[in-house]
């Protein structure tokens, strides 16, 4: 099947204005009788279930939480970008649209990112009416800061909550419809399939995960809106339910998935204390600003970090970057602290960490503070004291985070970080209304491909999980929808529901029958370490071909001897992990796939065969300037096609941070 | 910081289901670092208990961050443990010593009923969100966000309600299970913008009303929900919330 993007023609800032104006639309009385499925309540499910449920169509939400409001999207920190120009400095919808395009290193979709920088400020004006508590300077306007990728001021923020507030907005206006009776919130649910009939998504199979029973749920349209698959590394700032089997059965079914390899590694996070870690948590990057990077120079140096004097001391930013020292971009820091502990140098008691140290800023805001304050001969304790105050004032919450989490005071001693894996760009391939390859199923927010290229600029995600609930797919879906007036409600006793359901009952009939040796949680570490260490911040040819063998193995390992205590009708955790994990299994073939196949280096995905002679990455504009949007054909078996990627409005360079 | 390796002895509820009458088990573990967070210790006890066939306890738990709200257990009788302003994911093991016996029990309250073992039903909350948590404004109603400027005192009070998490540790610490506490702070983070005014009294009003139906407890200005909340929300929200329904009431037209 050829893709069709659906672009509208004409001029870059006129295509969404020209869609709206022109797009079919659902009479109020019609819509009452359409009923769209939505998978995942947070930011993209949330604000398309209250927006559609607004609209009056009926609405039938899913979450595989106690509560909507726990969706992982309530996890962000930062904030959310805007092209508002409220800080009269240089901002514009061209402005952000061009950072994006170029942040993710020119493999992301021109006429989708223009179309999210356009609706951000709608976004704002939204969250704001709904009573999201933003940070506001003391005339009563909105506040604003800076964000990596940029030079101007766009990212609008609640203070290290950010995620939370949205989505509580969103959650509350979810609520909302949900007492007025136009949408049904089924939470505890899990998807475990969608049902197409004649090629088109017609419902979806569903778990109910308290009673364990099989649920037949129809609709006109489903949405997927159900995140990303960060936890295919096992380790990452992902929630432990974050999964991606509602994409991938959608996979199976017939969505094309999109850029796989294409995902973000945080470069500081609390690093793993050892083989009992189950999750990891971010630092903001804002700590970059003031802390140094570095390791001992002496291979295994086990002493306390305040005991190595500063000749011992190897800060290997500031020495291999002069020009950017420790504010190098993501991948490149990412990579660093990776390279250093993998030769023998890390810290900690995992050695798998490198120090973020405020020392030197401590002394140098303490000096600051003193001379504001006109202090004469102070002391050096002094200088440290006034030091610790400014930092705490500018980082505290970050730092009594990190002090809950290791026991160990930042203001003391340095900071042990390493890169965690963070965020997926790569999702189900989606056209301009962000339909997948299968006729009336849709993809929203991270679960999609469509606006990041290979790497995500901070404080983007919230704003594109946002865009397509609110502001995308209200009118997208009326264009398809328009043509499904005439489509009565399927009944579920239908053929396609029941073949549908028995294919899901014999899966979880085959996963409780193995009753091997191993607990799911083993083999979801082991797929984690194969894709990290292959798949991760630097891939290889050798590394990934070997890493297809092991995924490969691992798999036939697990459909032969997971082990699965419990029944299936009923209340099972390690069945729910177990369908995941299997998914999870399977998305890795596919990742290491896509990234053998890329053979060129572009944002996050770095394959150490192509980098410049200063260790940059090197993009292969001629040959890889597509968009890799893979078709299932059999278990192990895919089938790749190119969406090529048209830049019109932007002139492709390579990305120079010197 | 100087780690250290303990061996612990677990009681923990388990209840098969809702119906079940449920009751303690007594397990050993040994050799948990106290680097490990809560929830890993459980973890490492779940592998074990899967390898000697048996269930492993079920619990809520999704961010491990703090933030989700999801985990609920109530450890050595306090919500969340022993540590102050901190979610049981956030809880490290070094809060505990080599020996130590430690009693995970689910949240305890009629609205909040156990789906099995630590696991609670909170749809509750929910449902009170249902009855008027929010702002009636549908997508793209909204004017220019800098048209409305709000106080910053106000707007920063108003992050601070809004800023609960929704974990239950108020019903939880309570001995009247009250929901005062949830409820306030919703209240208070509208009531306290410009765009909550038009709602403000049908608001109160219906939100204390679900919290009746739900059958959460009184508020006796017992202190135990504000002094367990991992968000460190505070009692000031219940007293906001019991002027606006008192100003609600007296003016109410019906």
């Amino acid at each position: 099947m050829a893709l069709n993007s659906k672009i509208p023609t004409g001029e870059l800032d006129k295509k969404w204005e020209e869609y709206k104006g022109h797009v079919k639309l659902v009479n109020p009385s019609n819509k009452r009788k359409l009923e769209i499925i939505i998978v995942g309540t947070g930011l993209a499910g949330a604000s398309a279930a209250a927006s559609l449920g607004e609209l009056g169509y009926k609405v039938k939400a899913f979450c595989f939480q106690d509560s909507p409001r726990r969706a992982h999207s309530i996890a962000a920190q930062g904030g959310i970008n805007a092209a508002k120009n409220y800080q009269n400095d240089g901002d514009s919808v061209y402005r952000l649209f061009y950072d994006t395009i170029k942040g993710g290193d020119y493999r992301a979709r021109e006429s989708n990112v223009h179309r999210l920088a356009e609706v951000s400020v709608n976004i704002i004006d939204q969250c704001v009416a709904q009573g999201v508590p933003f940070a506001r300077e003391y005339g009563g306007l909105l506040s604003n800061r800076s964000f990596g990728g940029t030079q101007v001021q766009r990212t609008f923020y609640a203070a290290g909550q950010t995620g939370q507030q949205l989505l509580l907005g969103a959650y509350s206006a979810l609520e909302r419809q949900v007492a007025l009776g136009n949408v049904t919130m089924y939470a505890r649910h899990e998807m475990l399939d969608v049902v197409t009939i004649e090629g088109k998504a017609r419902g979806i199979i569903a778990r109910n995960l308290v009673s364990g029973e099989l649920e037949r749920h129809f609709g006109h349209a489903v949405l997927l809106c159900s995140g990303g698959y960060g936890n295919v590394f096992y380790l990452s700032t992902n929630a432990m339910g974050s999964n991606v089997t509602a994409a991938w059965k959608a996979h199976k079914k017939g969505a094309y998935f999109a850029n796989p390899c294409f995902t973000q590694i945080h470069p500081t996070c609390i690093p793993v204390t050892g083989d009992h870690q189950s999750k990891l948590t971010l630092m903001s990057e804002s700590l970059r600003n003031d802390g140094r990077i570095w390791v001992p120079i002496a291979k295994g140096d086990t002493r306390k970090a305040s005991d190595i004097p500063e000749e011992e001391r190897d800060y290997y930013l500031e020495r291999r970057y002069p020009a950017f020292g420790n504010l190098v971009p993501r991948d490149v820091a990412s990579r660093a602290a990776k390279e250093r502990c993998d030769a023998g140098y890390g810290v900690g008691s995992s050695k798998m960490a490198v120090f973020l140290d405020f020392a030197d800023a401590i002394v140098r805001y303490g000096k600051i503070e003193a001379g504001k304050q006109g202090l004469e001969n102070v002391s050096k304790d002094r200088i440290v004291e006034l030091g610790k105050e400014v930092v705490k004032e500018k980082y505290g919450n970050l730092f009594d985070m990190y002090a809950k989490i290791t026991g160990e005071n930042p203001y003391e001693v340095p900071m042990r970080i390493y890169p965690a894996v963070h965020y997926t760009m790569g999702g189900l391939w989606v056209d301009y209304e962000l339909m997948t390859t299968v006729p009336g199923l849709y993809c929203l927010g991270e679960a999609n491909f469509s606006d990041h290229g290979a790497n995500r600029l901070g404080a983007s995600a919230l704003m594109q999980g946002l865009a397509d609930g609110y502001f995308v797919v209200p009118y997208t879906i009326g264009n398809y929808l328009a043509d499904e007036i005439r489509t009565t409600e399927i009944p579920t006793s239908h053929e396609a529901f029941e073949k549908t359901e028995a294919e899901v009952k014999e899966r979880l009939d085959k996963l409780m029958g193995i009753k091997g040796t191993q607990t799911v949680e083993s083999f979801h570490k082991r797929l984690g370490k194969i894709i990290w260490d292959k798949c991760g911040m630097a891939r290889n040819e050798e590394g990934l071909k070997s890493a297809i063998e092991e995924v490969r193995a691992l798999k036939k390992e697990f459909w032969s001897d997971v082990k699965i205590p419990g029944g299936i009708n009923e209340f099972n955790s390690e069945l729910d992990k177990a369908g995941r994990v299997a998914d999870l299994i399977e998305l890795g073939e596919l990742m290491c796939t896509d990234a053998l196949d890329r053979n060129e280096s572009c944002g996050g995905h770095f394959r150490e065969e192509y980098q410049t002679e200063d260790g940059e990455a090197l993009r292969d504009d001629e040959h890889y300037k597509y968009v890799a949007a893979w078709a299932f054909k059999s278990e192990g078996k895919w089938e790749l096609h190119k969406e090529d990627l048209i830049y019109e409005n932007i002139k492709i360079a390579a990305r120079s941070y010197k | 910081m100087e780690h250290y390796s303990m061996n612990l002895n677990l009681r923990i509820w388990r209840q098969k289901n809702k119906n079940d009458k449920g009751g303690f088990a007594d397990y050993k573990v040994e050799g948990i670092s106290s680097e490990m967070s809560f929830l890993e210790m459980i973890d490492v006890l779940n592998e074990r208990l899967i390898l000697e066939n048996t269930e492993p306890v079920a619990f809520d738990h999704d961010c491990r961050e703090g933030i989700c709200g999801s985990c609920s257990m109530y450890i050595n009788g306090r919500p969340h443990g022993p540590w102050h302003e901190t979610t049981t994911c956030q809880l490290h093991m070094r809060a505990f010593k080599d020996g130590d016996t430690i009693v995970v029990e689910p949240w305890r309250a009629k609205s909040f009923p156990v789906v099995k073992d630590l696991v609670v039903d909170r749809a509750a909350f929910d449902r009170i969100i249902q009855s008027g948590g929010y702002i009636s404004v549908n997508t793209g109603n909204a004017v220019d966000a800098n048209c409305i400027p709000i106080e910053k005192d106000k707007a920063d009070k108003a992050f601070a309600a809004a800023a609960c998490i929704g974990c239950g540790a108020c019903v939880a610490a309570c001995p009247n299970t009250s929901a005062m506490l949830f409820v306030s702070a919703k209240v208070s983070q509208l009531a306290l913008l410009p765009q909550g005014g038009p709602e403000r009294k049908t608001r109160v009003r219906n939100m204390v009303a679900q919290m009746d139906k739900e059958g959460f407890g009184s508020c006796t200005n017992i202190g135990a929900c504000e002094a367990e909340c991992p968000k460190g929300i505070s009692l000031e929200n219940i007293a906001r919330m019991n002027r606006e329904f008192t100003i609600a009431s007296l003016l109410s037209e019906d």
